[in-house]
């Protein structure tokens, strides 16, 4: 009975997760050909050593970090102050910041190309205040801030919701108890309500992180040329000509790579949090 | 300093909240959500809007979904993403369900753990390593296929159908799991007592108590499913457009007042089957 009940699944996933990952791992070790070519080389890994890749590489990397960052930033004093209302404007509040989890994303990513093309909201409500003349414009879209702030706000919910669960664990007695016991109030946030709640910010780091690095949609229609991410090539080298399947499969794998790194620290730094905690 | 519990833990809440950091709090989570809402709102005001530009007022107007409503390639897309988003639910559900079941019941404690890991591959890997690693999946099949068989089948909504439900059987696991754990065991126990078969006890037992857990997590597949765009731009063909396919190529040839209405009509969709799961898991 066991067994009937996890083949299934197991052959399912195994046939359209696992093996295409192996796939990928044998395509990358061959030969550049249109599009396939069944010669076995390390040339595509040689391939990414290109200074352009890697500055693609790097900005993925680092805009991945300021997403994440940003969201914490916002995202841990949202959690924090909806913890502290009262029951029903609580539940709203918390359905409200999860919303747009559930919105589609193409749709969230446009609307920010219409609020920031130009002569868009951003610009004539910049003119309305007076920052710009008649006819100028803020210039926002196709530049790595436009990139940066449509992740932000596309990830924002994933954030809060580790911190929205870690924080309405938090028993706030202990938060009492360090003032008590002498603590101003910055002190107890960050020996007492930060080390308790930590778990939740990695969790939530790391659900920002993983998607930020891969994804090609936001820096596809607001981020221009200079701000194509590792994603775009990925998509490029795979479905736009000259085609590179080797290459395109060894940045994802570098993608994976990276991924993992994030991963391995997450579970280093839960359980460091846990010792503290 | 002896209060009673409830007065010391509504004190503690609200205590935290006051001093210079109050105000600060508030202003974060005012701009929080004018950040969140203010882009939807502008979006959906727009697609009501008679001017020709997604950005510029030009009176109340039905026009752009009237547009809509006569497109035959959204029309299309629609019937391409439910039929999809059917097939997922149906085939992740099922898939879903039984891995949860079985990994609950799977003596071996270390195995159970290989494959809960297993499990949660799909959840975490990025969508673009899923899509590529399947086009390529199913690119050698196809070319497997013509060699042996020549024959040469297409990629189209078959093979969205089989990407999609590999990464939602996950998910449905995961919610499923959650329902089975606060499930009491001794009900299993009392019904194998009474002489009953184990497909009896899952099918009289299990299944009836986990139920809520099976819909909602067929709801999120469903979900899923619809809104998925990264892995349906790998594999799907030129004949399986869906929805958010459709959305990227319309943006692609400009802003129009016309996505817009599209943008709105999905986000309606999304709420309401939010909506419907929140009244699924109330439902005890």
């Amino acid at each position: 009975m066991v067994l009937w009940c996890l083949i299934p699944p197991a052959v399912w996933l195994g046939l359209f997760a696992f093996l295409p990952l192996g796939i990928i791992i044998v395509i990358s070790l061959t030969e550049r050909g249109s599009p396939l070519m069944w010669q076995f080389t390390l040339s595509s890994y040689v391939r990414l050593a290109d200074p352009l890749l890697l500055t693609i590489v790097a900005r993925s990397l680092w805009m991945a970090c300021a997403t994440t960052a940003l969201c914490l930033v916002i995202g841990y004093p949202l959690a924090y102050f909806i913890v502290q209302q009262r029951a029903p404007v609580r539940t709203w509040l918390y359905f409200l910041t999860l919303l747009p989890l559930w919105a589609n994303s193409l749709v969230l990513t446009y609307a920010w190309m219409v609020l920031l093309r130009v002569d868009g909201m951003a610009d004539q409500g910049a003119r309305l205040v007076g920052w710009l003349g008649t006819h100028e414009s803020l210039n926002w879209l196709y530049t790595p801030g436009a990139v940066i702030v449509s992740m932000v706000y596309w990830y924002l919910p994933f954030m809060a919701y580790p911190i929205y669960g870690s924080l309405e664990k938090f028993d706030w007695r202990l938060f009492e108890a360090a003032q008590d016991l002498g603590a101003t109030r910055v002190a107890a946030f960050f020996k007492v309500l930060l080390p308790l709640t930590w778990p939740g910010v990695l969790a939530g780091s790391l659900l920002v992180f993983i998607p930020a690095v891969g994804n090609f949609v936001v820096p596809q229609f607001l981020g221009g040329a200079k701000a194509a991410l590792i994603g775009n090539v990925i998509q490029e080298r795979f479905l736009s000509q000259p085609q590179d399947w080797p290459l395109g499969s060894a940045l994802a794998l570098v993608v994976m790579l990276v991924i993992s790194l994030a991963i391995w620290a997450y579970f280093k730094f839960a359980r460091a949090g846990d010792a503290v905690g | 300093m002896v209060r009673p519990l409830q007065t010391q833990m509504t004190h503690v809440r609200r205590g935290v909240l006051d001093g210079f950091i109050a105000p600060l709090l508030v202003l974060n989570a005012l701009l929080a959500y004018s950040f969140l809402y203010l882009p939807i709102a502008v979006l959906v005001l727009f697609s009501f809007s008679a001017s020709r530009y997604a950005s510029i007022w030009g009176g109340f107007s039905l026009e752009w979904y009237a547009k809509l409503f006569h497109n035959p390639d959204i029309a299309q897309a629609l019937l391409n993403s439910l039929l999809i988003a059917a097939a997922t639910t149906l085939i992740a559900t099922v898939l879903g369900t039984l891995a949860a079941v079985g990994l609950e019941r799977l003596p071996d404690r270390r195995r159970a753990s290989h494959y809960d890991a297993a499990l949660t591959l799909p959840i975490l890997m990025p969508d673009i390593v899923q899509g590529i690693a399947l086009l390529l999946f199913f690119v050698l099949v196809f070319n497997a296929l013509e060699y042996v068989l020549d024959w040469r089948p297409t990629l189209g909504r078959t093979t969205v159908i089989m990407a999609h439900a590999a990464f939602a059987i996950s998910y449905v696991a995961v919610v499923v799991r959650a329902r089975l754990s606060g499930m009491d065991k001794r009900l299993e126990e009392a019904a194998m007592d009474l002489g009953a078969n184990e497909w009896q006890v899952f099918q009289r037992i299990t299944l009836p108590l986990i139920w809520p857990g099976v819909l909602s997590g067929g709801l999120l597949a469903f979900t899923l499913s619809l809104d998925e765009f990264v892995i349906t731009f790998f594999t799907s063909g030129p004949g399986a457009t869906t929805l958010p396919i459709q959305v990227w190529s319309m943006v692609k040839r400009g802003v129009t007042p016309e996505i817009n209405a599209l943008s709105t009509l999905m986000l309606l969709a999304s709420i309401a089957l939010v909506t419907l799961s929140v009244v699924l898991q109330r439902r005890r």
